[in-house]
């Protein structure tokens, strides 16, 4: 069932966002992996890569769609997540669980200005 | 639910991975009423319809069906059907959905005698298929199906519903298609699921008949393409002494066939899609037609035509994904094996 924690940020691109000390960990929410379908590949950058908001970093593909994932935030990859490029149906299994990448963000102020739980839930209704 | 040639048609009802895997483990369901029939009748029927596609109904029994090619005077497709054959007197051909009115329109033009039916609203038609098929279908069915064997087909009734009873269908499994009136179809596709099949949508329908190298008509074969580069030469009898396009293939196997309709698989990370370009030394040399990571397979493959040069198996190229180039080998279709 849906399912969207109060303690991360949305965008309308449906990724959500977690800060993890100064870092923020980026991932697609349980609407964007319902509407995909099954996830079956997960292109992201590398480690060093640099992200901009609301641009591409990366594709993610589905039986039915090719997607592109957005940057909530600008920033530089620090971590990827290896596992979920391995094993895509980590995406659908649990969107929270399989984040994508990790970035450390060059503007320290751009988390707090993305949607919050409830503002997100609404733009889906 | 997708609009498709018209119709409004569910992609998916539980997941296109989790439907294709019960139709290569069970029985899945599909509604195809969307595809179109176009009938042949009365004396000459046989001879009117075999003029108009590749394959040989003369050399079917009756209560067979032949998968064919109803091609132009290039040689190029139409459109792909299946005839049946229920005598000589009576020809059902089933046509793709997106391509009725062309279809009819062309059997009309080009039929001599016999003029063809468009009996398209009066069939529904419902894909039983999977491993469990056969058995789910003779519980339900009014007669014994052992002796109805691949491309054969009977009329008879299945929980009740008057159908053609045809043991075809466009995913690699065992299985039926059933023709039956719109009206009853409801009742029929309750029967199947009660029974204990499960539905199964147009991603499913497109992964397994991907997985199997079946053409799919707009993808991989189309007017521009014909039967001998799209590797259906055994659907061109062209010892048949007349039928559309018969020339255009004589020269085309005489001249030399150009390009081919290969099956290749991603040795680098990567989906192939449709529409992508094929490259060889940094030329684009082909396109890709059809693409999916496989379920069953469980590799990227693709289908796509290639310069004959590069066709065998083994053969290496690559396929432009986003800008870049990703490397591919043709490898032997079906992609799928049983087993």
């Amino acid at each position: 069932m849906s399912n969207y924690p109060e303690d991360l940020k949305y965008t309308k691109d449906h990724e959500w966002a977690k800060k993890s000390g100064d870092h923020v960990v980026i991932g697609v929410t349980w609407h964007a992996q319902d509407a995909l379908g099954d996830v079956v590949y997960v292109e992201l950058p590398k480690v060093g890569a640099k992200v901009t908001a609301q641009e591409s970093f990366g594709v993610i593909e589905s039986t039915k769609a090719v997607s592109e994932l957005y940057a909530p935030l600008s920033g530089t990859v620090v971590k990827v997540n290896d596992d979920v490029a391995a094993s895509p149906g980590m995406v659908n299994d649990d969107p929270y669980g399989a984040w994508l990448i990790e970035i450390e963000p060059s503007d320290a102020g751009g988390y707090d200005g993305l949607m919050d739980q409830a503002t997100y839930v609404k733009s889906l209704s | 639910m997708v609009d498709f040639a018209g119709w409004d048609m569910p992609v998916q009802y539980t997941g296109v991975v989790q439907e294709h895997e019960l139709v290569r483990t069970a029985v899945g369901l599909f509604d195809v009423s969307h595809m179109g029939e176009v009938e042949f009748v009365g004396p000459g029927a046989l001879e009117e319809a075999n003029g108009l596609i590749s394959n040989d109904l003369t050399k079917a029994a009756d209560g067979q069906a032949v998968y064919a090619g109803l091609l132009d005077e290039k040689g190029t497709f139409v459109d792909d059907v299946v005839a049946y054959r229920f005598s000589p007197e009576r020809i059902l051909i089933c046509v793709n959905a997106a391509n009725v009115e062309k279809d009819f329109a062309w059997m009309q033009a080009k039929a001599k005698t016999i003029k063809p039916i468009n009996r398209s609203e009066d069939y529904a038609q419902i894909a039983v298929q999977g491993p469990a098929a056969f058995a789910l279908v003779q519980k339900l069915a009014d007669r014994p199906l052992d002796g109805v064997g691949t491309y054969r087909f009977i009329e008879g009734a299945v929980a009740g519903v008057t159908s053609i009873i045809s043991r075809t269908g466009y995913t690699g499994e065992d299985g039926f298609e059933l023709y039956v009136a719109p009206e009853r179809a409801e009742a029929l596709w309750n029967a199947l699921l009660d029974g204990g099949a499960g539905p199964a949508g147009l991603g499913a329908r497109d992964s397994l008949r991907t997985e199997m190298k079946y053409a799919l008509y707009g993808n991989d074969i189309d007017d521009q393409h014909t039967p001998l580069e799209a590797g259906l030469g055994w659907i061109v009898k062209l010892d048949k002494p007349s039928f559309i396009g018969r020339e255009a293939l004589v020269a085309q196997k005489a001249a030399g066939v150009q390009r081919r309709l290969v099956g290749f698989e991603l040795t680098e990370p990567g989906i192939p899609r449709a529409q992508y370009a094929i490259l060889h030394e940094g030329q684009k040399v082909g396109v890709v037609t059809s693409g999916t990571m496989g379920p069953s397979v469980k590799k990227a493959v693709g289908i796509g035509y290639v310069p004959t040069a590069l066709a065998a198996e083994g053969s290496t190229f690559h396929v432009e994904i986003r800008g870049r180039p990703v490397a591919a080998r043709v490898v032997k279709t079906p992609f799928y094996k049983k087993g």
